[in-house]
Order: C-alpha cells, then sequence, then structure tokens
C-alpha cells in the first residue's frame, strides 16, 4: 500500500514536470558568428524547394495559383487542398513543408474568429498577416522549438483594396504587386517583372499567373494538376473550379 | 437620440452617493474619435475605469489598424468587453452614438451591464432616470430633425426626466454630433 501511495506520488510529480511541448529553456536558433541565424536560412532554403505558388495583385482584385505536384497518381487529387481561406475574405497558399502549413492555418484561422468576436468586422489583410508573421517569429525565439518551412503568400480585400502579403519563417511580412515563391521563383518574378501592369484587371491577372506558372512547370499543365484563387471586390475569396481553371489553361493554349 | 445625419447624447453631471451629492461636475460622456461619443451611467469607479481601458484599446487599435475605429465597430467591442466579466460585471449602462459610413448614417446602441445589445433607430435612455426619459422622449421625438431640432427636443427630454429624479440633476451636458464636428452646451438645471 505504501509503495503503491509514493510510486503514485512520484508519477504525478514527474507528470507535472512536464511542460507541453518545450523541454528545453534555451532556442535552437542561435546567431552565428557573422550575424545569421542559420536555422531561418534552412528553412528559406526548405522554402526554395518547394512547389512553385504565385500571386498577383490586380485593380480590382487579388490572384494565387499554385502547382500541385503529386509523387503517383494513385492519390485522390481532391483530398488535397492547398490553397485555404483564412476567412471569408481572405486566402493563402504556401511553398514548403505542408505539415507546418496546416499548423499555421489553424492558428491563423483561431486569430482571425478572435478578432471577428471582439470586433464583429473581418480582420484586416495586414493585421492577419502580421498576426501570422508574429507567430513565425515566436518560432525562432522560443525554447525547443524551430522555424516553420513554409512561406505564405496571403490575399485579401479589405478597406485598404486588394492587398498581397507574404509571411517568412524569419517573422518578417511585407506586400507585393506580384511575387512568385519556391522552385523556379527567381525565373518567374522575372518573368512577372516584364508582365505586370498597375492597372491590371482581375482577369488579365489570372491569365498572366496561369501562363507565369506554366513557364516553370514541368510537364503538361492541366486543371487538375494546379490550384488556382481569386477574389475581387465581392470580398469572398473563391477557389475555382477545374471546369473554370481548364477554360482559362485552354484559353492560354490557344 | 438620432437626428438627420446627426447624433445627439446628453446627461446629468451630478455625482452622488445615494442622496449626499459629493460632485456637480461629473462627465460621463466621451468622445471616442470624431464619429463616436460614448456614455455611461451607473457606478462610477467603474466609468472612470472603463473610459480609461477603452482609451488604451482605441489607442492601440488606431496605432495598429492605422485607421478610425466605426461606431458599429466600437459598439461591438463594448459589449465583448463586458461580457468578458459576466459573472463579476461591470456595474455600469453604456451608450455609443455616432454617425456610420460615408453617408454618416446615425447610429445608436445601448447594452446592459454584461453586454446585450440593442440597436434602435430613434434615442435610447438609461440611468436612475430611465422610466422618466423614456417618456418624454416618446413623446417629443420625431423622424429627421435638423442638428438645431435635435438639440432643442434632447434638451428639454433631459429636463424634464431630471426633474422628476430626485438622483438626477445639478447641471447637465449636451453634445450633437454632425459631419462637421461636436458641439457641447451647458445647461442649466435645478440645483436640487
Amino acid at each position: 500500500m505504501l509503495n503503491e501511495f509514493s510510486n503514485n506520488t512520484i508519477s504525478l510529480f514527474l507528470q507535472k514536470k512536464k511542460k507541453k511541448g518545450s523541454f528545453f529553456n534555451f532556442s535552437l536558433t542561435t546567431f552565428s558568428p557573422n550575424g545569421k541565424l542559420l536555422q531561418i536560412e534552412h528553412a528559406l532554403k526548405a522554402v526554395e524547394s518547394g512547389a512553385t505558388s504565385l500571386g498577383i495583385k490586380a485593380s480590382n482584385g487579388v490572384v494565387i495559383v499554385t502547382e500541385k505536384k503529386l509523387p503517383t497518381t494513385l492519390i485522390d487529387e481532391n483530398s488535397v487542398k492547398k490553397i485555404q481561406k483564412l476567412n471569408d475574405g481572405i486566402g493563402v497558399i504556401y511553398s514548403g513543408l505542408g505539415p507546418d502549413y496546416r499548423v499555421l492555418i489553424s492558428k491563423a484561422r483561431k486569430k482571425s474568429q478572435q478578432y471577428f468576436k471582439q470586433y464583429n468586422e473581418i480582420i484586416p489583410v495586414n493585421i492577419i498577416s502580421r498576426k501570422v508573421a508574429g507567430i513565425m517569429q515566436e518560432f525562432t525565439q522560443s525554447g525547443g522549438v524551430r522555424p516553420f518551412g513554409v512561406s505564405l503568400l496571403v490575399a485579401g480585400y479589405d478597406h485598404n483594396g486588394p492587398q498581397l502579403f507574404q509571411v517568412d519563417p524569419s517573422g518578417s511580412f511585407w506586400a507585393w504587386k506580384a511575387t512568385a515563391i519556391g522552385k523556379n521563383s527567381s525565373n518567374s518574378k522575372k518573368f512577372l517583372e516584364k508582365r505586370y501592369k498597375p492597372d491590371m484587371e482581375i482577369e488579365d491577372a489570372i491569365n498572366t499567373a496561369i501562363l507565369t506558372l506554366k513557364e516553370g512547370f514541368e510537364g503538361e499543365m492541366d486543371e487538375f494538376n494546379i490550384e488556382v484563387g481569386v477574389i475581387t471586390n465581392d470580398k469572398k475569396f473563391r477557389i475555382l473550379e477545374p471546369e473554370e481553371v481548364k477554360d482559362y489553361i485552354s484559353e492560354l493554349n490557344l | 437620440m438620432a437626428g438627420k445625419n446627426c447624433v445627439a447624447i446628453a446627461g446629468d453631471t451630478r455625482f452622488g452617493v445615494r442622496n449626499q451629492t459629493v460632485a456637480l461636475d461629473s462627465n460621463r460622456i466621451f468622445k471616442i474619435n470624431n464619429r463616436t461619443l460614448f456614455g455611461m451611467t451607473g457606478l462610477n469607479t467603474d466609468i472612470l475605469t472603463l473610459r480609461e481601458s477603452f482609451k488604451f484599446q482605441m489607442n492601440l487599435y488606431n496605432l495598429e489598424e492605422e485607421r478610425e475605429i466605426s461606431p458599429k465597430t466600437f459598439a461591438h467591442n463594448v459589449a465583448q468587453t463586458l461580457y468578458s466579466k459576466r459573472f463579476g460585471p461591470y456595474f455600469i449602462t453604456p451608450i455609443i452614438a455616432g454617425l456610420e459610413g460615408e453617408d454618416y448614417t446615425p447610429f445608436l446602441c445601448a447594452t446592459d451591464l454584461i453586454g446585450a445589445m440593442e440597436f434602435p433607430k430613434s434615442f435610447v435612455v438609461a440611468g436612475t432616470g430611465e422610466e422618466s426619459l423614456m417618456g418624454v422622449c416618446e413623446t417629443f421625438y420625431k423622424e429627421n430633425m435638423e442638428p438645431e431640432e435635435l438639440f432643442e427636443v434632447v434638451s428639454q427630454c433631459l429636463l424634464a426626466a431630471v426633474d422628476r429624479d430626485a438622483l438626477s440633476g445639478w447641471g447637465s451636458v449636451v453634445h450633437v454630433l454632425t459631419k462637421d464636428g461636436i458641439t457641447t452646451k451647458r445647461l442649466r438645471t435645478r440645483k436640487d
């Protein structure tokens, strides 16, 4: 009886000592002598080898596209949804590690709902981008965790008009008129630099985005291996159906 | 009370503890920004604390969002803050009055002490004299009043109601909010 009692107490004591998540008190991301945070540099490498995603801000909306390259035809592509909504008015895409992306989306959705509960207003794009960037920065300065291996493109339409933000593993975020992340991002960005016009309309932007994606695409591009998300001044983010994507692709092929 | 593209909010300035009058100049109506006025009645310490609390929240909001808060959003924020203390509430009855949107539509909101919101189109009352106020406002309220007429109506309603209530009076203040700004006038009431 006494042994049972002391065993139970000891196990309870050990349980209490275990904190959720980090066992370490020190950060795994530390400065190197030349002032760089190597873990973040490595995280950015992980992003660079991820599937290409790009976004374009038009005068009346934003479009984000990504390539959905699945390793085998056996995977049910309907179950893989890379473009996600944070709320009715904001959509996100990523390049890098899928599981890290899922966790970030979950946290970001919670933050956006907390904002809505407080103010009964959809969170503005720059505010949610700042909050997500804050989460990513926490993981570069907390004990026992590693940085996220994703860069996000956040697209939305609020009182400041259409906006496109990129959020990096370091926690920095900034707005783009048009950009690409992941594999082929530098070539795609050069392509976009030539094609981008500030007064571009959303239809034009969608065509340009799909064309840019096609430039670096390995193999045949069809409506099942890319995803397209659009938001216009109705402030509702929509992921296009495969039939609609097929129309855009066939227009380009003509 | 709401008029045509204008709102007015008025209150007395007595601060008392049961039948003892402690102060004659307690201002309970605060400006949140150029579009929103916020008034409270009830426990004085809660009024003062919440005033500071909302000033804190609004300063942060202005810095983070780089814009002014709209009256409707502020009203929801107030309700949320009050409900967060559901089981140990602030003993106040807030009133939010403002002009919403590009066309300066009048916006009125009143909540109870735990954040149940109401959005009346005409007028809203709160305080120890609320029953008398309700009666007078019902009688004198008209739709689409211009600012000058709105001021007259609100003043007369307040004066009539505070005379009926022992715990209200000792001076009053009326704010009229239009798209050109806020006009504030102090009225003399019976000093009893």
